[in-house]
């Protein structure tokens, strides 16, 4: 039990279970599968990106500019959809991911070429990506009737009850956890962020690593551009504005560490899980909309204090599997 | 006695031209007098007293939270809350006048909700040692959902007769100096002296360059960290005593986003985000390179947004370019 509450991913969840317990004992509608089905497709968008983000933290960066990256190549898939209606929806999809690609690989060159600060890079791109919008398309939006019927069916085609959303989502997730658990790269990643200097030494090419992980951050961001423009069925130069802020708070409530080198795939989800649930459960618990804000703000501090306490406890073991074997000899 | 060869050794690197040329005051003089030339060139109407002083009025009330950011910055710390801060102070001030304060008290309170938001901020850094971008998105959220929670989609605009006089009013008839650009060159001053002129500057930069040192010489880091972040809410509550002044209304998306143009200003004015580096003046250079930038662009109807895209890339292309020159010449960094 007490290793239980130590890991931080099981405290999480016990927390998110209990909330659940609370909040549909209130109201058990928030319980319904028809809900359920609802707040999954809801929070996905939310979840890879907390995923894609939680990866840049790991290696000590921040990327802020993943909002407007969204923004951006959801209207460029959107206006493609406008011209060509009747294209395979994967053309959408690819446009979007293409895009998106491009941007983060801007962002990746700033930082690891010119060794520019991350916040700074991405703080200029948020503003340059979102204003490119409008220089492209003077201000106009493109709405759901304009784009298509192709466009907008796929992410909300139902499987096993859910959206297709999800079923990305879960793909994503389950590639993440691989990459970052069983490969050389995704292990280089924690120690980047663990400790650089270590991490040149033992010859980790530390660039390449900042390269790779901005450049994912862009493709996943294209990719809930196409996303979120096609679910809501409308693309201008406002979507999803603020949403990086989001983001990073799941990621942090996950339990990721600002500091670098600390993340894990399951603490991201929970991270975005927790945002999600909260968002949805105030209208069933018929609490106005506006405290969505403030009890946001509250969580992430909750969350910040309660990980720096936990972290001061169980201290820095980096390699569990070899004090277990130590031991054993 | 035979006169001995000394070594000499200098007390810093020997003085080269390209250091001042490639130092960041100078390229943000070159970029000033380039906004300049380019604004009387695009519009007639942009050399005018009235038109400049005009045009402070936009940018003011940033530039006063733009100095106590620099010193948050140059010690590693930062504050995504300010704009946040700034919408709970206005708030308060909106509430306040509904209970019939006069302008005086309402502009003390502002100022005084703003330096307890900042002392809440500096209090979960220094004493719970907690990321400070962390906590500053939390409490950003916080602070502006809680005016959200009172305000919902509600305004308020009635305020006192001569609360507008804060904002809209001038400190100087002839030329012609709103109080807010005023404030901001007065406050401007007295930052400058302080982080340059005296020990307690010294002692920021030292924190900057390296925390751990700075605790072990005697300098009370974390009293000067939570100090700096009172200083900035106090601070963003005087821009909320302007700003709400000016404008004569509180709604809960007053000044929302203002974090980023703030911190925009100080990055592009040369302050390091690694912390250790940076100068009051360059800020001050800074703030009037945007301030007139994006003025000489509204001259000639270049809509907002757009102006936001040549604003991001002016500070990369103003933080990339010395790099890329220095790599390109082989000079030292």
């Amino acid at each position: 039990m007490k290793n239980l509450l130590r890991n931080r991913e099981a405290a999480l969840a016990i927390v998110i279970g209990l909330m659940v317990a609370g909040i549909s004992a209130y109201a058990p509608a928030f319980l319904s599968l028809q809900n359920i089905s609802f707040l999954l497709d809801d929070i996905s968008i939310l979840l890879m990106m907390a995923l894609a983000q939680m990866m840049v933290i790991l290696t000590r960066g921040i990327d802020l500019s993943v909002a407007s990256n969204v923004a951006l190549s959801g209207m460029i898939s959107a206006s493609l959809a406008q011209y060509y209606p009747e294209l395979p929806v994967i053309t959408y999809i690819a446009l979007a991911i293409a895009v998106g690609t491009l941007l983060g690989l801007f962002n990746a060159l700033l930082i690891a070429r010119l060794a520019i600060p991350p916040i700074v890079v991405t703080l200029g791109t948020l503003a340059i990506f979102r204003g490119l919008i409008v220089v492209y398309d003077k201000g106009n939006q493109v709405n759901a009737s304009e784009m298509g019927e192709v466009f907008q069916r796929f992410p909300k085609m139902p499987l096993l009850g859910v959206t297709t959303t999800f079923w990305i989502m879960v793909v994503i997730a389950c590639c993440f956890w691989v990459f970052l658990n069983k490969t050389r790269t995704g292990r280089e990643l924690y120690a980047v962020g663990g400790n650089p200097v270590a991490a040149r030494y033992c010859g980790i090419n530390i660039g390449q690593k900042e390269v790779l992980v901005y450049t994912v951050s862009g493709a996943i961001a294209g990719l809930c551009g196409y996303l979120w423009v096609a679910r809501y069925g409308v693309a201008y130069s406002e979507i999803a504005s603020g949403f990086e802020l989001t983001v990073i708070a799941a990621c942090v409530i996950g339990g990721v560490s600002i500091a670098g080198g600390v993340g894990s795939v399951p603490g991201a989800l929970l991270g975005g899980l927790f945002l999600g649930i909260i968002v949805n459960a105030l209208p069933v618990m018929q609490v106005t909309p506006f405290w969505q804000m403030a009890i946001s703000g509250l969580v992430i501090l909750a969350a910040v204090i309660i990980n720096a306490r936990s972290e001061r406890r169980i201290g820095k073991l980096i390699l569990p599997e070899a004090r277990q074997t130590g031991s054993a000899t | 006695m035979s006169t001995q060869t000394r070594l000499t050794i200098p007390d810093s690197a020997p003085y080269r031209l390209s250091d001042t040329l490639l130092s960041w005051e100078f390229i943000l003089v070159l970029l000033l007098a380039a906004v300049f030339v380019l604004g009387t060139v695009l519009s007639p109407y942009f050399l005018d007293i009235w038109t400049l002083s005009d045009a402070t009025f936009n940018f003011s009330e940033k530039a006063i939270v733009a100095l106590p950011m620099a010193l948050l910055i140059l010690t590693r710390e930062i504050d995504l809350s300010v704009a946040a801060i700034i919408a709970l102070a206005s708030l308060a001030m909106g509430l306040c006048a509904g209970l019939g304060y006069g302008p005086w008290s309402l502009a003390v309170i502002g100022m005084l909700v703003g330096l307890l938001c900042g002392i809440f901020n500096g209090v979960l850094v220094t004493k719970i040692g907690l990321p400070s971008i962390v906590v500053t998105i939390g409490t950003m959220s916080l602070f502006r959902g809680l005016a959200q929670v009172i305000l919902g989609d509600q305004a308020v605009t009635t305020y006192p007769a001569g609360f507008s006089n804060f904002g809209q009013g001038y400190l100087i008839k002839w030329p012609p100096i709103a109080n807010s650009f005023g404030l901001f060159l007065l406050l401007a001053l007295i930052f400058a002296v302080v982080l340059h002129r005296t020990a307690t500057g010294r002692r920021l930069f030292a924190i900057g360059n390296n925390p751990t040192a700075a605790l072990f010489s005697g300098v009370p880091v974390d009293r000067m960290k939570l100090a700096l972040f009172s200083l900035t809410g106090l601070m963003a509550g005087l821009a909320a005593v302007l700003l709400t002044s000016r404008i004569g209304s509180t709604r809960s998306n007053i000044a929302l986003g203002w974090e980023l143009d703030i911190i925009t200003m100080v990055i592009l004015g040369g302050v390091s985000i690694a912390g250790g580096v940076g100068s009051i003046g360059g800020v001050v250079l800074a703030v009037f390179v945007l301030g007139l930038a994006t003025l000489a662009l509204s001259l000639i109807n270049v809509p907002g947004i757009v102006i936001s895209v040549l604003m991001g890339f002016l500070l990369i292309t103003s933080i990339a370019a010395p790099i890329l020159i220095r790599r390109v010449m082989g000079l030292r960094n």
